[in-house]
């Protein structure tokens, strides 16, 4: 037996301007976790249940929970949740149906259990589950929407099934007020081929804590797509377990945070079988004061993976003075026998020589900077393979950098891990 | 008729070991039309010259001024000075991920004259300065620089030279790094500039090997942050067989 591998790096920037009062704005930068004596938690240890009694009261010190603003979520985390259905929008698509079912059904669970007590509570409180299940070999695109939530503290629970050789891109999108923990299901069978995109554009107010979890099958392709531009606390975590031999997941994630925005994923790849394949890639901008935003990649192969291939990153780019961007990699690696395996992470300001060779060309400043944004971002954006959503989401970031309020050309700060071991 | 005039300019940049002073006074006048070579030995000061011309941050002016047809750059900032009409093709260009060759072109194009460019003619345009200079149509759509080789990159600042017509260019070592063949396609592309602008160019080089495909009007000899000695082209043709050992015996050492 090969001797398990654990890599932890942990990257905090704050981003205060030095003569801004301390006290004025959270911690200063720290590092924690894997070199501190105390021993990277093994993720697949980690304890899950469907049943909230089965997790205590939370503290924020947490694994799953201290980067997050606990002491504003109370509500979610404990109190009671409304879990009735609600109205879902739905273009009608061949091959596809969306219809809401008991908790009884059997699909329910079949991806993964929830391993916090938001994703608990919301599991044990709600009524009727919406179930989304995809056949047929054709290409098709299948929108979910939800608008109109509304502030009751709520719970949901989506279950999305694509039957063997299925193929569809499906895009659940978020708009309006929330006040919404929920679990999504999604089981990927053999050789399905699905891309997923979650549209976090909600309302100023919302808050929005979910859990996603995947099972991929055989020779399957999943590409998952977080999105996250407006809320007040967003966290999506999504969780993929390759459990079945070929399988290939594609996690991708574009966020912008504002002024006071938290926007937070925890993102976990399961290696559980021969030749699987993963790539993550999570970019983020922050601007305004107390834009924070966390990402946090959990990557185990385990020693039923053998031939696995596997590299994540994120890096955010910081926009002003005031925000504060977490970043955390951890990769777990339980066999000698691996075709790749790396991570990179980094946080930096703007590269002022980027900057200056735009405006030597004559691009005044603002229009500069917003330039080298959107190339920042667009990379994500391309990746996900719809030139509809493609031409939305470009929108959309020039609207978020529009919101933009002027930059000086701020002393650099940057600073980036990188990690690989083959 | 333009003229750009340097007076006097004193440059220094912060350096971990302090204030170090660059630039010691270098006095030097370009007419519309006019071809100056400026050579020197490495660490010279050549770059400092160029990217101060330009504006970059990380130089500061002790003294002296830079005059565009008698108006103050020194005091514009980077942006406002291309759109005065000055250029700098750099030693290393920059890449910037995520924006396309085609997009950043039509951007520029557009913030130097105020409006977008009328697009049949504009994408003609381009793809006529790409074709004279061997550059695949691919390159449009690729990232600025972006995984560009180095004589890829050069082209890449002539085309721009090209489609964005300044008044006066400043060529930072566009020659090194090329081989004969790329070397003599980016000559053309700059002459061909000059004939269809008339504009003035600063030909900064290290070696003399440019200089056979452009013809230089000026030749400066340019050690430790000044201008040491001018002439003409037999200047370069001097240069080219002693070398630049007579001028550094003495000069003061950086
Ligand atoms: N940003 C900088 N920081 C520190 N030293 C610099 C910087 N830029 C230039 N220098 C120094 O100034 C001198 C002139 O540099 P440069 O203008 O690049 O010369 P050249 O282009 O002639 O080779 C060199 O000694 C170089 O090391
Ligand atoms: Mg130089």
């Amino acid at each position: 037996m090969t001797t398990p591998i654990a890599t932890n790096t942990t990257q905090s920037i704050d981003t205060v301007s030095p003569d801004a009062a301390p006290a004025q704005h959270g911690a200063k930068a720290h590092t924690d976790g894997g070199w501190s004596g105390v021993p990277v938690q093994t993720r697949s240890a980690r304890f899950a249940s469907a049943d909230v009694a089965d997790f205590g009261p939370v503290t924020g010190r947490e694994i799953v929970w201290k980067y997050t603003p606990v002491a504003r979520l109370g509500h979610l985390i404990d109190g009671d949740l409304d879990g009735s259905s609600y109205d879902v929008g739905f273009p009608a698509v061949d091959d596809v149906s969306v219809e809401w079912v008991p908790r009884t059904d059997s699909r329910i669970g079949s991806a993964g259990l929830p391993e916090e007590r938001a994703s608990a509570n919301a599991w044990s409180s709600f009524d009727e589950a919406l179930a989304v299940t995809i056949t047929g070999e054709d290409e098709k695109q299948v929108v979910v929407a939800r608008s109109s939530l509304g502030e009751t503290a709520r719970a949901a629970h989506t279950v999305i099934t694509a039957a063997p050789f299925s193929r569809a891109l499906v895009i659940l999108e978020n708009a309006g007020s929330a006040n919404l923990t929920e679990n999504i299901e999604f089981v990927i069978g053999d050789s399905a081929d699905i891309t997923v995109v979650s549209l976090q554009e909600w309302a100023d107010d919302a808050i929005h804590l979910a859990s996603h979890f995947a099972v991929v099958g055989r020779d399957a392709r999943f590409k998952h797509v977080v999105v996250t531009l407006g809320g007040d606390i967003v966290r999506v975590n999504p969780s993929v377990h390759l459990a079945n031999e070929g399988g290939d997941a594609e996690l991708l994630g574009l966020y912008f945070a504002d002024s006071g925005q938290h926007l937070e994923q925890q993102v976990y790849v399961d290696h559980d079988a021969p030749h699987t394949k993963s790539r993550v890639n999570y970019k983020g901008a922050l601007q305004g004061v107390k834009a924070r935003t966390v990402w946090i990649g959990d990557v185990l192969i385990r020693h039923s993976a053998p031939g696995t291939d596997s590299y994540e990153q994120n890096r955010n780019l910081v926009l002003t003075e005031g925000t504060r961007a977490d970043s955390v990699p951890n990769l777990e690696i339980e066999t000698g026998d691996i075709l790749g395996a790396g991570h990179a992470s980094a946080t930096g300001r703007f590269d002022d020589e980027q900057l200056f060779y735009l405006q030597a060309r004559g691009i005044p400043e603002q229009e500069a900077r917003r330039l080298v944004v959107r190339g920042f971002l667009i990379e994500i954006v391309q990746k996900i393979g719809s030139a509809e959503l493609q031409e939305h989401l470009a929108v959309r970031i020039e609207e978020e950098l529009l919101r933009s309020a002027t930059v000086s050309g701020a002393a650099p700060l940057a600073s980036a891990t990188e990690g690989a071991s083959a | 008729m333009s003229v750009l005039e340097i007076s006097d300019l004193h440059v220094s940049v912060e350096t971990d070991q302090g204030t170090k002073q660059i630039l010691r006074g270098v006095d030097l006048t370009i007419n519309e039309g006019e071809i100056h070579a400026i050579m020197g030995p490495n660490g010279s000061g050549k770059s400092t010259l160029a990217y101060t011309i330009a504006g970059h941050p990380k130089y500061h002016v002790e003294g002296g001024s830079v005059k565009l047809d008698g108006e103050e750059v020194l005091t514009m900032s980077v942006d406002e000075r291309a759109r005065a009409g000055l250029f700098l093709a750099m030693q290393y260009p920059v890449e910037i991920p995520g924006v396309t060759v085609s997009n950043f072109l039509r951007t520029a194009k557009t913030a130097l004259d105020g409006e977008a460019p009328a697009i049949r003619g504009w994408i003609k345009d381009v793809r006529e300065s790409m074709t004279r200079l061997r550059m695949d149509p691919t390159f449009a759509e690729r990232n600025v620089n972006e995984g560009f080789s180095g004589g890829e990159k050069k082209r890449n600042e002539i085309l721009q030279l090209e489609l964005l017509k300044p008044k006066f260019a400043v060529l930072d070592e566009t020659d090194s790094g090329l081989d004969v063949d790329a070397l003599k396609i980016v000559s053309e592309g700059v002459n061909r500039a000059k004939e269809n602008t008339g504009l003035g160019l600063l030909l900064i080089t290290h070696y003399t090997r440019i200089l056979r495909y452009i013809r230089p009007d000026f030749v400066h000899v340019f050690v430790a942050g000044r201008v040491a000695e001018q002439g003409g082209h037999e200047l370069a043709d001097r240069l080219e067989d002693e070398g630049y050992d007579r001028f550094l015996a003495g000069a003061p050492l950086s």
